[in-house]
């Protein structure tokens, strides 16, 4: 029978009076990959800091793993990458490897020791992100596709059962978007890692995502994305000529 | 005189064993600050010690003594302000900075007859260290050395990346706190070895030297706190022979020191582009 990993129950956030969110209800079955998406200010990135516990919701309740995020003491089982790689200070001074063991931290109690299986699971994350090789680097030194590489080695080393990322595709070009996309694909289908991605890019999620969330304040669609396509709703919504484009540019990528 | 016989002086060894353990602290502190981009937080509550040592003198008791809690509650005011009364960080160091030098005047001007032990604070004296202060600067750098390293994977990752941190499951308004609270006591105890107006010097300058060359956060914190027990040690004896003010001398030896570090780096990197 599926588990839900993570439910959101009619949440709201307001932010100085202005609504952000309104009434959000879904839910993440363990091995889904829902691709969040929804135009600049649609309260894509507030719905993903109220379900890690880092915004405190107006209403509504959101559960992790059955628990509440303020309570949840398992966030080994949470990956997280956040938005702003353009924010990483250039002049931090550790290196590639010191980076992703603090995706650890979560499991570890304050300074234990470095036990073996903390240093093999850092290399586990590395050789998967295929940057071992650039292990005693600074971070500062990497390019923008690697340093993204390196933060998504950190969201892994845990090998969480939720990965979620905030518009991780931001600074990369296209082919190591694609890339990107496709490791990400792997995560869920070969190791069950349930997904949410934010991003813009509506027709490349639709490539890889096994649900779509459209999300604008409020949800305007959730499902499959050949229900987005087949739904009148979002016709009309949309524009057929626009819901056509975002549907084609998915099945011809899809054969191509 | 020979190195070995400024040793056999018990004042010498005083500020020797203090600055060493001082430098240690200051530095490692140090480079958390600087990458928590927190750095005139050691300025603003230097200058809150003025206020606390003039109230200590004031008070007759030991400056040092009465200055750690009130310079604990003053990294907490500072805190607050930028956390519920919504003022800039920047900000609320300014307020409490100014707050502390306002004090410190005012309990000068009215008190009188102090004047010249609150001087000898602004500028610091290392050799003036006593035996109670040596023993209080080893067992408070050592209380903040070791809560350092306990919490050292929080420090780091709340400096890198601070969403992450708490989307780890870190209370990062606790690791700020103490951050804090840890300043305070380190900034009391190096208004001794270099004074109220340097002390940010010697939180910062390691810190910043290392950074120049050294890779990894671990080897930066290693590089900061050569820097700085070599700065205080030599700066010590320097000052000593030719007769200058040992803060002073300190601060110099951390800014060429720093040249040092920054003229190796231009260089190596002009020789690998070169190579390459």
């Amino acid at each position: 029978m599926p588990v839900d990993c993570l439910s959101v129950k009619k949440v709201s956030f307001r932010y100085n009076s202005v609504e952000v969110l309104s009434d959000i209800s879904f839910s993440a079955v363990c091995g889904d990959y829902i691709g969040l998406v929804g135009p600049n200010g649609s309260g894509k990135t507030t719905l993903i800091k109220t379900i890690l516990n880092l915004a405190k919701p107006s209403g509504g309740e959101v559960t992790l793993f059955g628990k509440n995020p303020a309570i949840l003491n398992e966030w080994h089982r949470v990956g997280y990458l956040p938005q702003r790689i353009a924010s990483l200070n250039p002049f931090f001074p550790a290196t590639v490897d010191e980076i992703v063991a603090l995706g650890l931290i979560s499991r570890r109690k304050l300074s234990t020791p470095i036990f073996r299986s903390d240093k093999e699971a850092v290399e586990r994350a590395l050789k998967l992100m295929d940057i071992d090789d650039i292990k005693g680097n600074l971070i500062g030194a990497l390019s923008g596709g690697q340093q993204q590489r390196v933060l998504l080695a950190r969201a892994i080393v845990n090998e969480p059962d939720l990965l979620i990322l905030d518009e991780p595709t931001t600074a990369l070009d296209p082919e190591t978007r694609d890339n990107f996309f496709h490791f990400l694909q792997e995560l869920n289908w070969e190791k069950k890692m349930t997904i949410i991605l934010v991003t813009h890019d509506i027709g490349s999620v639709g490539k890889y995502a096994s649900k779509l969330l459209y999300l604008d304040k409020r949800i305007i669609f959730f499902g499959s994305f050949n229900e987005f396509c087949l739904s009148e709703d979002m016709s009309s919504y949309f524009g057929e000529f626009s819901q056509h484009l975002i549907c084609h540019r998915h099945d011809y990528k899809r054969i191509g | 005189m020979e190195f070995t016989d400024f040793l056999k002086y018990g004042f010498i060894q005083r500020a020797l064993v203090a600055g060493v353990f001082i430098a240690l602290l200051c530095s490692t502190l140090g480079v958390l600050l600087l990458l928590r981009r927190l750095s005139l937080i050691g300025d603003g509550l230097a200058h809150v010690t003025f206020g606390s040592v003039a109230l200590g003198l004031l008070l007759r008791q030991n400056p040092v003594f009465v200055s750690i809690p009130v310079v604990m509650l003053g990294s907490l005011a500072i805190l607050k302000l930028a956390e519920r009364a919504r003022v800039y960080g920047d900000a609320a160091i300014g307020m409490i900075s100014a707050l502390g030098i306002a004090v410190g005047v005012l309990l000068a001007s009215s008190a009188g007859g102090f004047n010249i032990d609150l001087f000898s604070y602004l500028f610091g004296n290392i050799l003036s260290i006593s035996e109670s202060e040596v023993i209080t600067s080893i067992v408070l750098s050592i209380t903040v050395l070791i809560t350092i390293s306990v919490f050292y994977d929080e420090f780091l990752s709340a400096s890198f990346d601070e969403e992450f941190a708490k989307a780890s499951g870190i209370n990062t308004e606790k690791i700020n706190t103490i951050l804090a609270l840890l300043t305070s006591v380190t900034v009391v105890l190096t208004m001794k070895v270099v004074g109220i107006m340097l002390t940010s010097a010697l939180l910062i300058m390691p810190a910043v030297t290392a950074l120049q060359i050294a890779r990894g956060f671990k080897r930066t914190m290693l590089f900061a706190s050569s820097t700085a027990i070599v700065s205080v040690v030599a700066g010590t004896v320097i000052s000593l022979v030719v007769n200058l003010p040992t803060g002073a001398v300190i601060v110099m030896l951390n800014f060429i020191m720093f040249m040092l570090a920054f003229s190796y780096k231009i260089s190596f990197s002009a020789i690998r582009r070169n190579t390459e």
